[in-house]
């Protein structure tokens, strides 16, 4: 078996499009979160979102390379294009050592409903361009950046709800440590776009704290109303210890549990059990107790039945070592299909700089959060293992452990 | 329309779509070649057709389509079919 570790992070997300800008965000808990005038007039229940700035690739990135990218697929370019700066990759690295890339996403709404506004007025399918196709794949991110970056390993798309982003890394880590290849670009990314959130604005999961957007994602809050959706892309490189030690790589931590299970219950309400037989493989895959997790980089993302349920996972799990608490959704809002990925971002941040993120907005626990060690302020501690929970619609759930590698 | 104005309309959004240097296009050169299309690239050159002249273009229409000048010449005879059906 090998060992697994990362060796390049990027970002670009509300809360930054660096790692620089990202971890003095954290630091200071900082909202990413905006009054979005674009949903207030077309008929969202909630106007608020995370927000980033449209990248302009132009000059970059040639036109054909840029047809083919949806939004989210701009941003995972950036956040890679980072994250393989500070891996020290190059193209002669990635191309002998056969990288492979495992994204995160599970839509692409607006090449989809562009395309068919076209063909429903002018009914003429070529009317769409060449890109569309391309943008408008669930795979939209990985089929671009292997071409982009010339990868030659493994390459697909993880599409697992609000997990999506932890699967890709935790499939990928299973790759390395099982000899099957020695360097994966893993990642997540979230499109941004009203419309590829009316249908989750229908059920009305989001907050309408339209007057404080940024006190609007209150995980573990008494006084929560709902998550805000948000996006943006993250991008978390691994290999083998042995190929990163050998090429002189900065090692940034270590992954080394991943555990992952199905409810096999309802389809948006969550439960206890799923969660902690997740929480729990995570451990034994790591072979290490609960007490030994400093920090838990929590799911919750603000919604009462969710954090309730997730609380009493950590509880479970957790109860007698009582590790810091977070979640970063608190200033992120939801990141959704990118979440997974993003949080181990955040997560490394927090370990490389020795501070616990806070947990923002929450002013009043409640009866099961209460029982948890949530940060409510920036907690300077050193992180030597934590934690990552992403849950999704479905019932999949996700952890993953990092360790500092000394 | 002048033909010299739709002439300048089409190396307009050629050069913008294509994004290819405006010297480069002469009536002479290869146009597939200058422009650097590829199958995909076809697609693309029907789409700013139709949203700058209003007709859609059939693949096989661009068979004997070899330089600009062909490119040019096949526009304004359908630009002037267009007008034709105008009156």
């Amino acid at each position: 078996m090998n060992r697994v570790v990362i060796t390049g992070i990027g970002i670009y997300s509300c809360l930054g499009t660096s790692l620089d800008q990202v971890r003095d965000s954290l630091y200071k808990g900082k909202s990413g979160i905006v009054f979005d005038e674009v949903r207030n007039s077309i008929g969202f229940r909630s106007p608020l979102t995370g927000m980033v700035e449209k990248p302009n690739l132009k000059g970059i990135l040639d036109r054909r390379q840029r047809i083919g990218l949806a939004e989210q697929g701009e941003y995972a370019y950036l956040s890679t294009l980072e994250a393989i700066k500070n891996a020290r990759l190059d193209e002669e690295i990635i191309d002998r050592n056969e990288f492979g890339v495992l994204f995160g996403n599970d839509s692409s709404a607006r090449a989809v409903i562009e395309a068919t506004d076209i063909i429903r007025e002018k009914k003429d399918t070529t009317l769409v361009g060449s890109g569309s196709v391309f943008q408008s794949m669930n795979s939209t991110v990985t089929m671009n950046l292997a071409t982009i970056f010339k990868l030659k390993g493994i390459n697909f798309t993880v599409s697992g709800a609000c997990a999506s982003g932890s699967h890709a890394i935790g499939i990928g880590y299973f790759l390395i440590k099982h000899g099957l290849q020695k360097g994966v670009i893993c990642g997540g990314a979230q499109e941004i776009n009203p419309y590829s959130m009316g249908n989750f604005d229908a059920l009305s999961t989001f907050s309408v704290r339209v007057n404080e957007p940024t006190k609007a994602s209150r995980p573990f809050d008494k006084n929560r109303d709902g998550l805000v959706p948000s996006g943006g892309a993250a991008t978390v490189i691994i290999e083998s210890y042995e190929s990163a030690i050998e090429r002189g790589a900065p090692i940034l931590a270590e992954i080394i549990g991943y555990g992952f299970s199905s409810n096999g219950g309802h389809i948006s309400q969550p439960n206890v059990e799923g969660p902690v037989r997740a929480l729990e493989m995570s451990l034994r895959d790591a072979g290490i107790s609960a007490d030994l997790i400093d920090y838990v980089n929590a799911h919750a993302t603000s919604t009462p039945v969710g954090d309730m349920y997730e609380a009493r996972a950590l509880n479970t799990v957790f109860g007698g070592s009582k590790p810091l608490v977070s979640s970063t959704k608190s200033m992120t809002g939801h990141e959704c299909w990118m979440a997974g990925a993003s949080e181990i971002v955040y997560s490394v941040l927090m370990m490389q700089n020795d501070f616990v993120a806070p947990n923002i907005n929450l002013e009043t626990p409640d009866e099961d959060s209460a029982k948890l060690n949530i940060a409510t302020k920036t907690v300077e501690t050193k992180i030597d293992t934590l934690l990552s929970n992403s849950f999704g619609f479905g019932g999949t759930n996700s952890s993953l452990i990092l360790k500092k590698v000394k | 329309m002048k033909d010299q104005e739709i002439i300048e309309k089409i190396n307009g959004f050629l050069v913008e779509e294509f994004e290819v240097d405006a010297d480069k296009i002469t009536p002479d050169a290869n146009l597939k070649d200058t422009l650097g299309l590829d199958s995909l690239d076809y697609v693309d050159l029907v789409v700013v057709i139709e949203s700058n002249f209003g007709f859609k273009v059939k693949g096989e229409d661009f068979v004997g389509i070899v330089t600009f000048q062909d490119f040019y010449n096949y526009i304004l005879s359908k630009v002037g079919e267009k007008q034709e059906e105008v009156k």
